[in-house]
């Protein structure tokens, strides 16, 4: 497989230098190693602007409602488990209108990857507050900040029992590449939270920002310990720590079952 | 000699009601009657007032009565809300210890249930089994049927229990030979030929005939939130799921429940979804889904009153406006009505098959009156053919390089192919979108696209109708007209005044709406009278909506509870002036 193999002939929507083009970029490469064809991958997503990205990938397209990428993931998967399964979606989608489908389908781990374009803002709706907007950040809405508690993702996702929990950043293309590579290979649910500068609507959280503050979890860390995974997903501010931060082997969907009764 | 009784049992929840129920139905099941039972429940675990109510006769039934033969009351409560409903020379049964009563009535008769269960079986619980053996001693059934019975309600337990009913049942067996209103209730005996042929003959409610058309279906994919009155029909699909390979999966909620549905339907199961209104109300966006990606899906509501949380375990049928227009924008759906235990199992099938032939949501709409009342019945066919497919098969699948989803037809239907069969990668899109699933937005592409949702799939769809029933249409005084739940009611006001010229016509498909039909139907009709489980009359407005005929009469129920064929077939009496 090569980069052309997944290459779509629709025109782009995004403006230029989104943070979605890097992911984009990422998910292309990651399929290419993955080594399937096209028709045996799926692309889900809802609504927003990383909910776009299947159109722009040659691969089949389930561009659902908005929220719900994540039921009609599960239910695709388990009718047909000869897909490959991938979720591309944002902050607003997955953590804020479908924040339950999330918890919920953390508990099932069905064997999906979930990418999640995590730019802090509303981009289709034009620069509302997120459920990952810092604290305090004036929008047209949130005139006077925002006071409502940032939402940490990968914590959440941890204390639902996610087995696969790992963030990237949308300028490292090669290192975002791996992470989805890794979570598509993981057997379960692989939650990848993605930082994504939005240039039109978030001037706090640039490339700049992130740039300053990113940085990779090396070789010494190991990712099975729950409760220092715990420490890196609320690790926010000054350092913000890209990798994989949770990956431990747990039965999924389709391996679980009880004794018998 | 009566041609049929009415038996009521009542008591606080708890107390047993639904299993002795069982019993009873299993009991007369046995002994050839034929019965309609049904509950009346609160909303509630334990406490309260419940109660269980059969009618046996000779000929088949199909609803409920007014009134009650035998009231049996399991605690004391029961007899001051029951006493109104027991028909003229009926007999209230009362536990004159156990309730602290002084004195009794004339028209009740005191069986010391607590004291012959503690005595036969060392357990009150056991009164329920006493009262069993006494309705079937009072029916003048022999007492082989209520072992029968009790065997199969009880089979599963430890031997002992089974003992310890049959012997109770007996203890209230032998009481009735006693009682000296014995002849008032003593059923005529069932003739030979329906005894040798009762082999096929089971008890079917609702619920398990929707659950077991949709396994007929081939349905795979099962999911829902549990919401009452629908909840059963998950039950009962989750006992077949191991056995056929259907996948069976509790949502975080019914906005989970559509989409996950329609998820598994485009990666190519047969997939389902049940819920009652509030429910169905939170599935609205995702029917929209389902009408713009063209993915079939097969969803139940089961109605209860409403709005809101409304009465959570009774029943309505005020969601017909609302199924109708459920989900924004316009597409083609079909909403079937089914009527009886029969139509509920093969509209099912139907379901199923229109669903991912015009690849459209399919609403089965029911209510709580359907979902829990329990008939005798012939044993529903489990076929051996598997379900017919309409999508690009996976040997065609195979050859296919090129594919575009939505590709443009006469029929409006675009053949359907299942991702990873093809040799090519399938769109579907939510926004509006091309022949090939990319989001546009021309204004010919979108107009092309409403039309073969919309008009080109409702031109299809009415070629493959539902038809109305109808009995006696022909030079009637009077038509009787309903849908859904009502069928019995309907069949059974028609035959009771047939000779005052009263016939009937039934919607089992409520949408499209069967307007020429309907038109032949009532072209001529006297007088037209609806009779509906909601407070607008909404069947008789979209009769007018869609062909423009007025009804004279609407006959509407809207408290909770289900029509009884005295009170119907009393006030068509006085309309009719008899």
């Amino acid at each position: 497989m090569e980069i052309n193999d997944f290459k779509s002939s629709e025109p782009m929507a995004w403006c230029p230098r989104c943070g979605n083009y890097g992911i984009l970029t990422s998910l292309k490469r990651a399929l290419v190693k993955l080594g399937r064809q096209p028709k045996d991958i799926l692309l889900v997503s809802g609504i927003g602007q990383a909910a776009k990205m299947p159109h722009y990938v040659k691969a089949n397209c389930f561009n659902g409602l908005h929220g719900r990428a994540l039921p009609a993931a599960f239910g695709a998967k388990t009718a047909n488990n000869d897909l490959t399964v991938i979720v591309t979606t944002g902050d607003g989608d997955c953590y804020g209108e479908g924040g339950n489908h999330l918890i919920h389908n953390i508990r099932r781990n069905p064997d999906i990857t979930v990418i999640v374009s995590d730019n802090q803002v509303y981009g289709l709706t034009k620069g509302q507050a997120s459920p990952t907007t810092d604290e305090c950040t004036v929008t047209k809405i949130q005139t006077a900040g925002v006071i409502l508690e940032h939402l940490s993702p990968l914590a959440l996702a941890l204390s639902v029992g996610a087995g696969f929990v790992a963030r990237g950043f949308a300028q490292d293309t090669d290192h975002l590449a791996d992470l989805i590579f890794s979570g598509i290979n993981y057997k379960g649910f692989a939650l990848i939270d993605v930082l994504q500068p939005c240039v039109t609507f978030n001037k706090k959280n640039t490339y700049e920002w992130y740039s300053k503050r990113v940085y990779k979890l090396d070789s010494s860390y190991k990712p099975t310990d729950i409760g220092i995974a715990f420490q890196k997903s609320l690790e926010w501010g000054d350092r913000i720590p890209i990798g994989i931060l949770y990956n431990v082997s747990k039965p999924a969907y389709d391996q679980k079952t009880c004794p018998a009764v | 000699m009566p041609d049929e009784i009415s038996v009521r049992i009542t008591g606080e929840a708890g107390q047993g009601t639904q299993t002795i129920g069982d019993a009873l139905t299993q009991i007369f099941k046995s002994a050839g009657y034929h019965l309609f039972a049904y509950q009346d429940f609160m909303s509630r675990i334990r406490g309260g007032n419940n109660f269980f109510e059969i009618r046996v006769s000779i000929k088949p039934v199909h609803s409920p009565r007014r009134r009650a033969d035998i009231i049996i009351c399991l605690d004391k409560p029961s007899v001051d809300i029951h006493k109104k409903d027991l028909a003229v020379d009926g007999m209230l049964i009362v536990d004159k210890a156990k309730f602290g009563m002084a004195g009794i009535e004339v028209s009740m008769y005191d069986v010391a249930f607590n004291e012959i269960a503690l005595r036969v079986a060392n357990d009150a619980l056991y009164s329920n089994s006493i009262a069993c053996g006494l309705i079937a001693g009072l029916a003048g059934l022999d007492f082989a049927f209520v072992e029968q019975g009790m065997q199969a309600v009880f089979g599963r337990k430890s031997k002992e229990i089974i003992q310890n009913n049959v012997n109770s049942a007996r203890a209230g067996f032998d009481l009735s030979l006693e009682n000296p209103h014995r002849k008032m209730f003593l059923l005529p005996a069932v003739g030979k030929d329906r005894l040798t042929g009762l082999d096929g003959i089971i008890v079917l409610d609702g619920s398990n005939t929707i659950a077991l058309g949709a396994i007929r279906a081939g349905c795979k994919f099962y999911t829902a939130y549990p919401m009452s009155p629908s909840t059963n029909i998950m039950n009962i699909v989750a006992e077949h799921a191991a056995q056929q390979h259907i996948i069976v999966e509790q949502a975080e909620d019914e906005i989970a429940a559509i989409n996950m549905a329609i998820g598994a339907s485009f990666a190519g199961s047969r997939a389902m979804t049940s819920t009652s209104g509030g429910g169905f109300c939170l599935m609205t966006e995702g029917i929209s889904l389902a009408g713009m990606t063209e993915t079939p899906i097969v969803i139940v509501d089961a109605q209860r009153p409403g709005p809101a949380t409304g009465f959570p375990t009774r029943t309505e049928q005020a969601d017909l406006d609302f199924v109708l227009a459920a989900g924004h924008g316009e597409f083609a759906r079909v909403v079937y009505a089914p009527g009886s235990v029969g139509q509920a199992y093969s509209l099912t099938i139907k379901a199923f098959n229109i669903a991912e032939k015009y690849q459209i949501p399919v609403i089965i709409l029911t209510d709580q009156h359907l979902q829990d009342s329990a008939i005798d019945a012939q044993a529903l066919d489990p076929g051996t053919s598997p379900a017919k497919r309409f999508i690009i098969s996976k040997e065609e699948s195979a050859e296919i390089t090129s594919y575009k989803r939505y590709a443009l037809t006469d029929s409006g239907i675009s053949p359907r192919a299942i991702p990873s069969w093809i040799q090519d990668v399938i769109y579907v899109d939510s926004d509006e979108h091309d022949e090939s699933g990319h989001i546009t937005e021309d204004a010919e592409m979108r107009k092309q696209m409403v039309q073969k949702r919309l008009h080109k799939k409702l031109h299809g769809l009415l070629q493959e109708l539902e038809q109305p029933m109808s009995f006696n249409t022909n030079d009637a005084s009077v038509i009787l007209l309903g849908f859904g739940s009502t069928l019995g009611i309907l069949q059974e006001a028609a035959q009771a005044l047939e000779k005052w010229k009263v016939g009937f016509i039934h919607l089992s498909q409520v949408w499209p709406f069967p307007g020429d039909e309907m038109l032949k139907l009532l072209s001529g009709a006297r007088m037209i009278i609806s009779i509906e489980n909601n407070a607008q009359g909404q069947l008789a407005r979209l009769l007018c909506r869609e062909i423009g005929i007025k009804v004279g009469k609407s006959i509407l129920k809207y408290d909770g509870r289900p029509f009884d064929i005295d009170s119907v077939i009393e006030i068509i009496k006085s309309e009719l002036q008899l």
